[in-house]
C-alpha cells in the first residue's frame, strides 16, 4: 500500500473502496470484544468460516469479525447484514443451520432471536430490540459493521474525513472553536470542558516548543469497560481525534497510555496505528498538509492511580505512578515539563464526529450543561448487561428498566453506584434523576467514566462501601497521610461493622475521617475515596445501624452475620452438599432432613450454591 | 513580587515561593513534618495544610507545595485547618507512635486520644532520607518500594546500594528514629509524659520539648 | 540525574549475566528504542520471558536506560504486574471487579485459595499454580470471571472452582 500524499489520493482510495463494496452481498458480523470471546466467540467465527468454505459459499457471503456490540448479557452475538437480522446466544452447534436458512434461504430461526421477557415480543433486527432502540449509538454503533483490522472499514464509513476537512479547511484555532460550540466535556470523569483544555495546552509557553497529546486509556473503574471497547473495536476513530486535536494545539508527541490487563485492545491498537502510518495518516507531511504527528503505545503496569493525569505522566517518564500537587496544571507543565493535554479516549472518539457534524448538530444532544452521548457500562444485578450509549439528560429509570431490562429473578432495584470509587450510590427514590455531570455530583456522586453497577435488595451497601474503600487501599499509591493511613483505618472501621464488632460511634467517626481524607488528600483518588463510604451512609444509615446495633446483615451478605441453614420442607436428602462440604459440617442420612453444624460452617456458601432444590436457607 | 493575604494580614513575596516560605517571612510558623529547607518540598505528610479562601469557597492545600498566587486568601490556623491537622497528626500517631517528634506535636495540638487501630509502621513515609540521599549527596542509593501501606524506604533488592557513602545523613535527617521516644510508656498510643500532664515551661521530663516550642518561647501549634 | 554512579559501575555488574540472556533484555530494550517512557512494556516483556523479572535483568535495564537501579526497582514493585519471584506454571487471576463482587466473586476466591492453599500473589509449593486478583477485567456480564492461563471462564461459582482447577 502506498502512500497516500494528497487528500485526493484518499477520497480516491475512498471511492475505490467503496465501489469494491457490495451492500447487497451477505455479510455476518460477529461481536468480537473480549467479553464475547469469554463465551469462546472465536469458535463460533471459525466454525462460520469452515462451514462458509464447505458449503461452497466463499466469495457469495463474507464473515467480519468486529469489535464489541455492546449487548453483552446476550453473547456471542451476529447480526446478518444487509437485512441487519439479530441472533443472540449463537453457539457452534448454530452455524451451519444459521447459514443454511438464514442465509441462503432467508428464513429465520426463531430460537436465535432476541424475545423480550416481559411482552414476550420477537425482535428481528437489532432495531427492534429494546436494549438497542433506547440507545443513541453515534460513537459506539461503528462497532459492528468495522474490523478493527483493516482500516479500509473505517474509510468505508467516511473515516479520516474529518482529519481532511481539519487539515486543509480549518485553522488551529477553528477547530478548538468548533469543540467548544459543541460543548464537549472530558468523558473520563472530570467533565472539563475540552476546548478550554486544548486552548490552555496550545497558549501555554514551551521552550522547545514540544507539547504532547495524550490518550488516558488507563480505564481503572472495576465494572467500566467502555474504553476498552472502544479501543478494541474502533481505534481509528481514537487516533483521528488525537491528530485533530494535535493539530489544534500544535503537538506533534502523542501517547496512549493503555493498560496492560487489556491486551486486545493493545493489539488492535498497534494494528491500527501501523496501518494509519502504511496509509500515510500518521507520522510525517500527513496527506501533504505538512502537518506531522505520531502515537507512541504505553502499556500500564497494574496501577489504578496511573489513570490519574499526573501520575499517568509521572508513568511514562519512567518514575511509579505517584501524582504530583496540581497547582501547575499539566497544561502547562505536565510530561516531561512540557504542556499536555490529555484526554478519555471516549473523549477522543467524539472529536471527528463533531468535525463531521458540525457543533450545531452536536449541541442539540444531551442537556444544557452536558451536551452530546455518553457511553455507560451497565452491569451487575441487571437483565441486560452490557454497553449503552444514551443521550444526556436521560434519566437512571430509563436505562436501568427500558434499556437495562430491569432487575432479574424479580428482585427490588435498591441502588446504582455511578463514577466507580470515586462516585456514590444513587437510591431508588431518585431514579428519575437525568443523567448528567452536574445533577449526578449534586446527589452525592459523579458520573465519573461511566461505570453503571445496579445493585439490588440482595446487596449490602455497607458490604459495599467495604468493598470500595478495600478496592483503593490496595491501589492508592501510599505517598500522602490521609489517603494511605486513613483510608486503612476507614477498612479497618468497616471490618469491624461487617463482622459485628461495630460500635456506635463508628458513623461519626467515619463520617469525620472521610471528610479528612477527602480534604487534605495530594490527589483525587484519596479526594473522592470517601464518596462510597459518604453516600451509602447518607442513603443507607439504617443499614449501618442494622449492622452495628442489632449485629445483623439485612441483605444477608455479611457472613459474620449470617446463618446458612437447611429448610426442612424443601431438603430431599441427597446428600450433595455433605459431600462437597468443606469443613464437613453438614450431616444426616440418605433421602433425610440434612443439618449443618453452625459450629463447622465457614459461611462459604457451597452448600447454598449446590443445591438444587434451593433449601439451604441463608438469615 | 506577587501580594496576598495570610491570615488578614497583606504581605509580598517573590514568584515561585510557596506559602509556607511566604509565611515564614512574616513569622508565623506552619508545622511540617516531611519539609525541610534545602530539599525540595514533597507534600506528603499534609500537615502543613492551610486554608485558601476563594469567594465563598474554600479548600485545605499543604502549603509546602502551594505556589503563592497574586490575590491568594491563606488561612494558616482556621478551624478547619486545626480540625483537620488534628486528625492527620492522630493517623500519623497511630502508624508511628514511638516518634518524641509526633508525640510532641499530639500533646501540642491537644490531642488526647488515638481512635484509630495502631500499627507501627516505624517510618512516616516522610521521604527526607530519600531527597537527601538524592538532592544533598547526589547519590540516590535509596527510594520507595511498594506501594500503599506496604510502600516502604529501600534499598534496591535490599543490599546495600552501590551509591552509599555511608554519610548517616538518611539517619540523622529522620524525624522519627533519630527522636524516638524515649518515654516508653505510651498509653492508648499516646505519651502523655511531656506537655499533655505539664506545663510546657516547668516540664522536667523531656529536653526536647522546647524544640517543638519554636524560637522565642511561643506555641507552635 | 544521578545516573553517572550506575553507568560507571554497569560493566561489572553486567559481566555476570549470561551472554544469551544479556543479548535477550538488550533486544527487549532495544524494541521499545531504549526509551523511559516505555519501562513498563520493557519489564512486562522480560517478565514474560521469564516468568518472573530476574535481578539481573532489572539491573541490565536500569544501565542501558541510564535511570538508576532503585528507580527501576521502585517501578517493579510498584506495579502489581511484576513479580520478583519465579511464578508457576498456571496463572489464575480473579476478577474482584465490582459487578463481579456484586455476583459473590469473593466467594470464588475464597475456594480457589482454599483448594490451592495459597493467598493472592503466592505461588503453590509445587510451583504450578499462581494465585493472583484483578481489579476488573471488562468482561462483566460473565461475572464472576476467572483467568487461568489467558482463558476467560466465566460464570464461576464456588461449586464449580473444584472442575476448573482439575482442567
Amino acid at each position: 500500500m502506498e502512500r497516500l500524499k494528497t487528500l485526493v489520493e484518499l477520497e480516491r482510495l475512498r471511492a475505490s473502496i467503496l465501489s469494491r463494496r457490495e451492500p447487497e452481498k451477505p455479510c455476518i458480523s460477529i461481536c468480537g470484544g473480549t467479553g464475547c470471546h469469554a463465551y469462546r466467540c472465536e469458535d463460533v467465527a471459525r466454525a462460520f468460516e469452515s462451514e462458509i468454505k464447505r458449503q461452497g459459499l466463499r466469495g457469495q457471503v463474507e464473515l467480519k469479525v468486529t469489535g464489541c456490540h455492546g449487548f453483552c448479557e446476550r453473547g456471542p452475538l451476529m447480526v446478518l447484514y444487509p437485512q441487519r437480522i439479530f441472533y443472540q446466544r449463537v453457539t457452534t452447534g448454530d452455524v451451519s443451520e444459521i447459514i443454511e436458512e438464514t442465509v441462503v434461504k432467508g428464513n429465520i430461526i426463531d430460537r436465535l432471536l432476541y424475545v423480550d421477557p416481559v411482552s414476550g415480543k420477537k425482535a428481528y433486527s437489532e432495531d427492534d430490540v429494546p436494549f438497542y432502540k433506547g440507545q443513541q449509538r453515534l460513537v459506539f454503533g461503528s462497532n459492528g459493521v468495522i474490523d478493527p483490522t483493516n482500516i479500509e472499514d473505517y474509510l468505508a464509513i467516511g473515516g479520516y474525513s474529518a482529519l481532511s476537512r481539519v487539515l486543509f479547511d480549518m485553522k488551529p484555532d477553528e477547530v478548538i472553536e468548533e469543540v467548544r460550540k459543541a460543548g464537549l466535556r472530558g468523558r473520563g470523569g472530570g467533565g472539563f470542558p475540552t476546548a478550554r483544555k486544548w486552548e490552555s495546552c496550545r497558549n501555554a509557553p514551551s521552550s522547545d516548543g514540544i507539547r504532547y497529546v495524550i490518550c488516558n486509556a488507563d480505564e481503572g473503574d472495576p465494572g467500566a469497560y467502555m474504553d476498552r471497547s472502544l479501543v478494541e473495536g474502533n481505534p481509528h476513530s481514537v487516533i483521528e481525534g488525537m491528530i485533530i486535536g494535535a493539530y489544534a494545539i500544535g503537538s506533534h508527541y502523542g501517547y496512549v497510555y493503555v493498560r496492560h490487563e487489556y491486551p486486545l485492545a493493545v493489539a488492535n491498537l498497534s494494528i491500527a496505528l501501523e496501518q494509519a502510518r502504511e496509509y500515510g495518516l500518521v507520522g510525517e507531511d500527513i496527506l501533504g498538509s505538512g502537518f506531522e504527528f505520531d502515537i507512541k503505545i504505553s502499556r500500564g503496569g497494574g496501577a489504578f492511580i496511573c489513570g490519574e493525569s499526573t501520575a499517568l505522566m509521572a508513568s511514562l517518564e519512567g518514575e511509579i505512578g505517584e501524582p504530583r500537587p496540581k497547582h501547575v496544571h499539566t497544561v502547562v507543565s505536565g510530561l516531561n515539563g512540557r504542556p499536555s493535554n490529555l484526554n478519555n479516549v471516549e473523549t477522543w472518539a467524539n472529536v471527528p464526529l463533531i468535525i463531521n457534524h458540525g457543533a450545531d448538530w452536536y449541541s442539540q444532544i444531551g442537556t444544557e450543561g452536558s451536551k452530546g452521548t455518553k457511553i455507560f457500562s451497565l452491569v451487575g444485578k441487571i437483565n441486560n448487561t452490557g454497553l449503552v450509549e444514551v443521550p444526556m439528560g436521560i434519566t437512571l429509570r430509563e436505562i436501568i428498566y427500558d434499556i437495562g431490562g430491569g432487575i432479574p429473578d424479580g428482585k427490588k432495584f435498591k441502588a446504582v453506584q455511578t463514577g466507580g470509587p470515586s462516585g456514590g450510590c444513587i437510591p431508588e427514590s431518585l431514579i428519575d434523576l437525568p443523567v448528567d455531570f452536574d445533577r449526578l455530583a449534586e446527589a452525592g456522586s459523579m458520573m465519573g467514566s461511566g461505570g453503571m453497577i445496579v445493585m439490588d435488595e440482595d446487596t449490602c451497601m455497607v458490604d459495599v462501601a467495604k468493598y470500595f474503600v478495600k478496592f483503593l487501599t490496595e491501589e492508592s499509591c501510599g505517598k500522602c497521610v490521609p489517603c494511605r493511613e486513613g483510608l486503612d483505618r476507614m477498612l479497618d472501621i468497616l471490618t469491624d461493622i461487617t463482622e459485628g464488632r461495630g460500635k456506635e460511634e463508628d458513623i461519626e467517626l467515619m463520617e469525620e475521617l472521610g471528610g479528612v481524607i477527602k480534604e487534605a488528600s495530594l490527589c483525587a483518588l484519596g479526594g473522592t475515596a470517601p464518596n462510597p463510604v459518604l453516600s451509602t451512609i447518607r442513603y443507607f444509615r439504617d443499614e449501618y445501624e442494622a449492622h452495628i446495633r442489632e449485629k445483623r446483615c439485612p441483605a444477608g451478605v455479611c457472613k459474620a452475620l449470617i446463618t446458612f441453614t437447611i429448610d426442612e420442607e424443601k431438603c430431599t436428602g441427597c446428600g450433595v452438599c455433605a459431600r462437597e462440604c468443606p469443613q464437613d459440617a453438614i450431616s444426616g442420612e440418605k433421602k433425610k432432613l440434612h443439618t449443618i453444624d453452625q459450629e463447622r460452617c465457614i459461611k462459604c456458601g457451597l452448600c447454598s450454591d449446590l443445591c438444587k432444590f434451593e433449601a439451604v436457607i441463608v438469615s | 513580587m506577587v501580594e496576598l493575604t495570610i491570615n488578614g494580614i497583606k504581605t509580598r513575596a517573590p514568584e515561585g515561593t510557596t506559602v509556607l516560605e511566604a509565611a515564614g517571612e512574616m513569622g508565623i510558623v506552619i508545622p511540617t513534618l516531611c519539609y525541610r529547607e534545602g530539599l525540595s518540598p514533597y507534600g506528603a505528610c499534609r500537615v502543613c495544610i492551610v486554608e485558601v479562601v476563594e469567594g465563598d469557597r474554600s479548600s485545605l492545600e499543604a502549603s509546602c507545595t502551594l505556589p503563592v498566587e497574586q490575590g491568594q486568601v491563606i488561612l494558616t490556623g482556621s478551624e478547619r485547618v486545626v480540625r483537620t491537622r488534628k486528625v492527620i497528626v492522630e493517623l500519623l500517631i497511630s502508624s508511628c507512635p514511638n516518634s518524641k517528634t509526633l508525640q510532641d506535636m499530639a500533646a501540642n495540638m491537644g490531642i488526647n486520644r488515638v481512635r484509630f487501630k495502631i500499627k507501627d509502621r516505624g517510618c512516616i513515609l516522610c521521604g527526607l532520607c530519600v531527597r537527601y540521599c538524592k538532592e544533598q549527596m547526589k547519590s540516590g542509593g535509596i527510594g520507595f518500594v511498594g506501594r500503599g501501606t506496604s510502600r516502604r524506604v529501600a534499598t534496591a533488592f535490599d543490599v546495600p546500594p552501590e551509591e552509599c557513602r555511608n554519610c548517616g545523613g538518611c539517619e540523622w535527617i529522620c524525624p522519627v528514629c533519630e527522636r524516638a521516644c524515649t518515654a516508653d510508656n505510651l498509653i492508648d498510643g499516646l505519651c502523655g509524659a511531656c506537655q499533655n500532664l505539664v506545663p510546657v515551661e516547668t516540664c522536667p521530663v523531656c529536653t526536647g520539648c522546647s524544640e517543638s516550642v519554636g524560637p522565642g518561647g511561643h506555641k507552635v501549634y | 540525574m544521578t545516573t553517572h554512579a550506575t553507568e560507571r559501575k554497569g560493566p561489572k555488574t553486567v559481566a555476570r549475566k549470561a551472554e544469551s540472556d544479556l543479548e535477550k533484555v538488550t533486544a527487549i530494550v532495544g524494541k521499545y528504542g531504549g526509551n523511559r517512557d516505555s519501562l513498563i512494556s520493557i519489564l512486562q516483556d522480560i517478565q514474560s520471558e521469564w516468568r518472573y523479572l530476574p535481578e539481573d535483568a532489572v539491573r541490565v535495564v536500569a544501565s542501558q536506560l541510564g535511570m538508576p537501579l532503585i528507580q527501576v526497582y521502585g517501578v517493579a514493585t510498584f506495579f502489581r504486574a511484576f513479580s520478583l519471584t519465579p511464578r508457576g506454571e498456571h496463572i489464575v487471576s480473579v476478577c474482584l471487579g465490582t459487578a463481579c463482587h456484586v455476583r459473590r466473586a469473593p466467594a470464588v476466591l475464597e475456594e480457589i485459595k482454599r483448594r490451592l492453599g495459597i493467598e493472592p500473589g503466592e505461588t503453590t509449593g509445587d510451583m504450578r499454580y499462581s494465585l493472583e486478583t484483578v481489579n476488573c477485567l471488562g468482561a462483566c456480564a460473565l461475572g464472576p470471571i476467572v483467568v487461568v492461563d489467558g482463558e476467560y471462564r466465566g460464570q464461576m461459582s464456588p461449586g464449580r472452582v473444584k472442575k476448573l482447577l482439575k482442567k
